[in-house]
């Protein structure tokens, strides 16, 4: 076993490096380079070739390549090209805020997600399994910040509730931030609830059309415990991995909601650093996704592998 | 009693503060029952601002990217920080007129080229220092030289700032700028320490003073309680946050988050109406977009192919659709009508199929004409050429709109399309407005308008200090734009602010929105 996982995290961080290769071009290949961004509609031939060469953009690729990936391994992720901060001081909290906020909406979306799948499969075909189907197929059909005006509406303009703006400071308390934090989180949670539900009641139906559970069946078990006891430990390993794809969407897929709330977290900083074309922190935030991405799966893999008595002890 | 007259409408306006008003009345011998009357009715404007409490702005218009750098400022919550913290060196008050800031008066020599300025004496900056020639002339030239600021091309006109004694400034121009005042009251070149560098902890005369800034998120200051200039900074703390989504926006303001917000979406302004305790304030402004042709590429160097452009347009249909008649009408100059010198003599120009038929025609042009088009330029610009196709093939003249991609668009589009939206954000003087888009040699002459005649007009017309002389050449200038040029600008957009009903002295004005983005330090809040 510990072969394995030994295995996946060195293919993890081969893959981590390849991501960075990646980033690292994909940024390159943008039209319009970042002095002529920088300055828009402000250009002249003058002002953009002090530009460039202060910002060290005449130099090739392959040098800053190396810089950037040899810097960063050594935890400088170096500044941001337009305003000249330290990027790490700038990652820190809105790292801290985006991981917050992907935490509040795991830790309910994801027991919500596995319980309402397994009342689903045991009561498969009722009104309840129906009923919950219907309702997370619309949140998933409809765009977040779709979701988020509408409780925005009814939570935070028609009945004062909860904040329009999630406007968290470092200073912010715990308390103070689950509040400030509900309507982004009940957001995603809706956005995310869905597919790991379905996923959940999918795995554990496919495992009850299986000889062993009629099996139990006939032996005349309750269903619940069929399903939970027998069933699911069967069925774990697709939902783990549908768990980790939702988890690291969480973190890496909320630009929308986060702009919708005015949260402080690291998808506006990127988009706005992608248009602006501020290299490193597009970097440093693609690496730190990739990061999340590659940990997640090998998480994902590795509990698959110790839920499954087979891989755990393969011959 | 017709001067009585006068001042109850004036009352009534809310142009006169109480005391005034009673004065007024009295020395016009105005009996009580007279005075009586008006009273109850009249709008007084506030003689004593209230002081106290937090102002919270929610304003679009910001990003991560940004600094309190003022060399790197392009946008609205750059400004709305900037004038907080800073002063300029000359403020353009609500009707566009030069007023004295931290420069206090100042004298010019006939020819308009050398300006001497008498800085204002008593200012100190927030860390105790007293603000010297020294200060202000770093803060000038740091956007000259080799400095990536947009003030570095309009700083090009100065020959040389010269330090005449601790009072005083000599600033010397290489050719005459009687509108010279307007570039100095740019909202770049706000005053800064001599040789200030460290911009994470900014110092300034300003209003208010820093306490945090995370760039694209927030800004906290606090009232400057040695501030220099009179009846100004009314609130004890500024929080500035940075909503770019309009909706949110506007929701922040309707639940009661943010007092004031900028850049009203003007789609859905009619939510803020039904809203109670909700307040607009509209201002017309020099904002508008342009569909740019360049008058050297064929077919667009045919004068009867441009006028057919101008005619085929539709500007009613624009403004109503597009601005939801937030706005006026263009005339294809680029003077707003709230400029003393828009060119009041030119007919408006309507939608004319026939007429533009009628020159296509004639300039029996062979193709397509195409327009380059990204909502990069401006939100909107897609729907704006896709509705002058339509207009345009009503009279016959057939465009075909390119969508260009908006990443780029201002490295590979812009200035290079022969025919591309892009838009201007309007200038306090026309001269500078023109001379930025329309000179011969200007670096961002987007329709590549080159001609001698055209020049040596525009450089009469800013050497001149006589008022009548100088409106007669602004007047001709706009009149061969309005008949030549390449450009087609179909409307002016108005800035549109809301507040809620607390906000008092939030008024509008024609340069930027939010009280030409000074509203920090305007406004007070009434309990």
């Amino acid at each position: 076993m510990f072969k394995l996982i030994s295995q996946r995290v060195a293919l993890g961080l081969l893959t981590l490096l390849l991501a960075s290769a990646l980033i690292f071009l994909g940024v390159e290949a943008l039209p319009g380079d970042l002095a002529s961004k920088l300055l828009a509609n402000n250009a002249t031939p003058e002002n953009l070739a002090a530009l460039r060469l202060e910002l060290g953009l005449d130099r090739p690729m392959l040098v800053r390549y190396w810089e950037w990936l040899s810097h960063m391994l050594q935890g400088d992720f170096g500044a941001s090209l337009s305003n000249k901060r330290a990027i790490i001081g700038d990652l820190g909290p809105r790292a801290l805020n985006t991981f917050f906020l992907a935490g509040y909406a795991a830790v309910i979306a994801v027991p919500l997600a596995v319980a309402l799948g397994i009342i689903a499969a045991i009561r498969q075909g009722g009104i309840f399994d129906r009923l919950v189907n219907v309702v997370t197929l619309f949140s998933i059909s409809v765009p977040e910040f779709f979701i988020g005006y509408v409780l925005v509406m009814l939570l935070a303009v028609k009945i004062r509730l909860f904040p329009v703006l999630s406007n968290v400071t470092p200073d912010t308390d715990f308390m103070q931030r689950l509040y400030l934090t509900f309507l982004p989180m009940a957001t995603m949670v809706m956005v995310v609830v869905a597919h790991m539900m379905r996923m959940t009641r999918a795995s554990v139906l496919a495992v009850m059309a299986s000889p062993y559970i009629e099996m139990a069946i006939l032996k005349g078990l309750p269903k619940w415990r069929i399903v939970v006891q027998h069933a699911l430990p069967n069925a774990l390993a697709p939902i783990l991995n549908v768990v980790a794809l939702n988890l690291a969407y969480l973190i890496v897929g909320v630009v929308v909601v986060e702009v919708v709330f005015v949260y402080p977290g690291m998808g506006q900083w990127i988009v706005d650093s992608v248009s602006k074309k501020d290299l490193p922190v597009v970097q440093a935030c693609g690496m730190i996704f990739a990061a999340v991405f590659i940990t997640l799966n090998i998480l994902a893999d590795v509990l698959a592998i110790i839920s499954n008595p087979r891989l755990r002890h393969p011959r | 009693m017709s001067d009585w007259d006068d001042l109850k409408a004036a009352a009534f306006a809310g142009l006169l503060d109480r005391r005034s008003f009673l004065l007024r009345s009295a020395a016009l011998g105005a009996t009580a029952a007279m005075v009586g009357g008006v009273l109850p009715k009249a709008a007084f404007a506030a003689a004593n601002p209230t002081v106290g409490g937090t102002l919270r702005i929610g304003a679009g218009g910001g990003s991560t990217t940004d600094s309190v750098d003022p060399q790197t400022y392009t946008d609205s919550v750059n400004r709305l920080l900037g004038y907080q913290l800073f002063n300029g060196l000359i403020e353009i008050d609500d009707k566009q007129k030069v007023t004295p800031e931290l420069l206090e008066s100042w004298e010019v020599k006939p020819g308009a080229k050398e300006w001497v300025f008498n800085i204002r004496q008593g200012v100190t900056f927030h860390d105790g220092k007293t603000m010297t020639a020294e200060d202000i002339m770093y803060s000038i030239n740091l956007h000259r030289g080799k400095s990536k600021s947009a003030m570095n091309g309009p700083l090009q006109i100065i020959a040389d700032v010269k330090k005449l004694s601790d009072k005083q400034i000599q600033i010397v121009l290489n050719s005459g700028d009687a509108d010279f005042l307007y570039t100095l009251g740019d909202y770049h070149l706000l005053v800064v320490p001599d040789g200030f560098t460290d911009w994470t902890k900014p110092i300034g005369t300003g209003g208010f003073v820093f306490e945090s800034y995370e760039p694209g998120v927030r800004s906290v200051t606090n009232r400057n309680k040695n501030y220099w200039k009179q009846g100004r900074a009314h609130v004890d703390r500024v929080e500035l946050t940075v909503v770019n989504d309009s909706a949110s926006r506007m929701n922040a303001l309707i639940s009661g988050q943010v007092d004031v917000i900028n850049r009203v979406d003007k789609k859905a302004v009619d939510l803020l109406k039904s809203a109670p305790g909700i307040e607009l304030v509209q201002a017309p402004g020099g904002w508008h977009p342009i569909l740019a042709a360049q008058v050297d590429q064929p077919p667009l160097d045919n004068l009867d192919v441009r006028l057919a452009l101008k005619y085929a347009i539709d500007r009613e249909q624009v403004l109503k659709t597009l601005f939801n008649g937030f706005g006026s009408l263009g005339n294809d100059h680029p003077v707003p009508k709230g400029d003393p010198f828009v060119n009041t003599d030119l007919p408006q120009r309507p939608y004319d199929p026939d007429k533009a038929s009628f020159h296509f025609k004639k300039a029996a042009a062979k193709g397509q004409i195409i327009i380059s088009a990204s909502d990069a330029s401006f939100n909107g610009a897609v729907d704006m050429a896709l509705l002058y196709q339509a207009t345009a093939a009503k009279a016959g003249v057939p465009i075909q709109v390119k969508k260009e991609p908006a990443d780029g668009f201002w490295d590979n589009v812009w200035l290079k399309a022969p025919f591309a939206t892009s838009y201007w954000s309007g200038r306090p003087a026309a001269t500078q407005m023109i001379s930025i888009a329309y000179k011969s040699d200007a670096a961002w002459n987007e329709t590549h308008w080159r001609r001698e005649s055209f020049d040596k007009l525009l450089i009469s017309a800013q050497s001149e200090t006589d008022e009548a002389k100088r409106k007669g050449y602004i007047f001709e200038l706009q009149k061969v734009l309005y008949d030549e040029g390449g450009a087609i600008i179909p409307v002016f957009s108005d800035f549109l602010d809301a507040h809620v009903a607390s906000v008092k002295g939030h008024t509008p004005h024609s340069n930027f929105d939010m009280c030409n983005e000074r509203i920090a330090e305007k406004v007070w809040l009434e309990s």
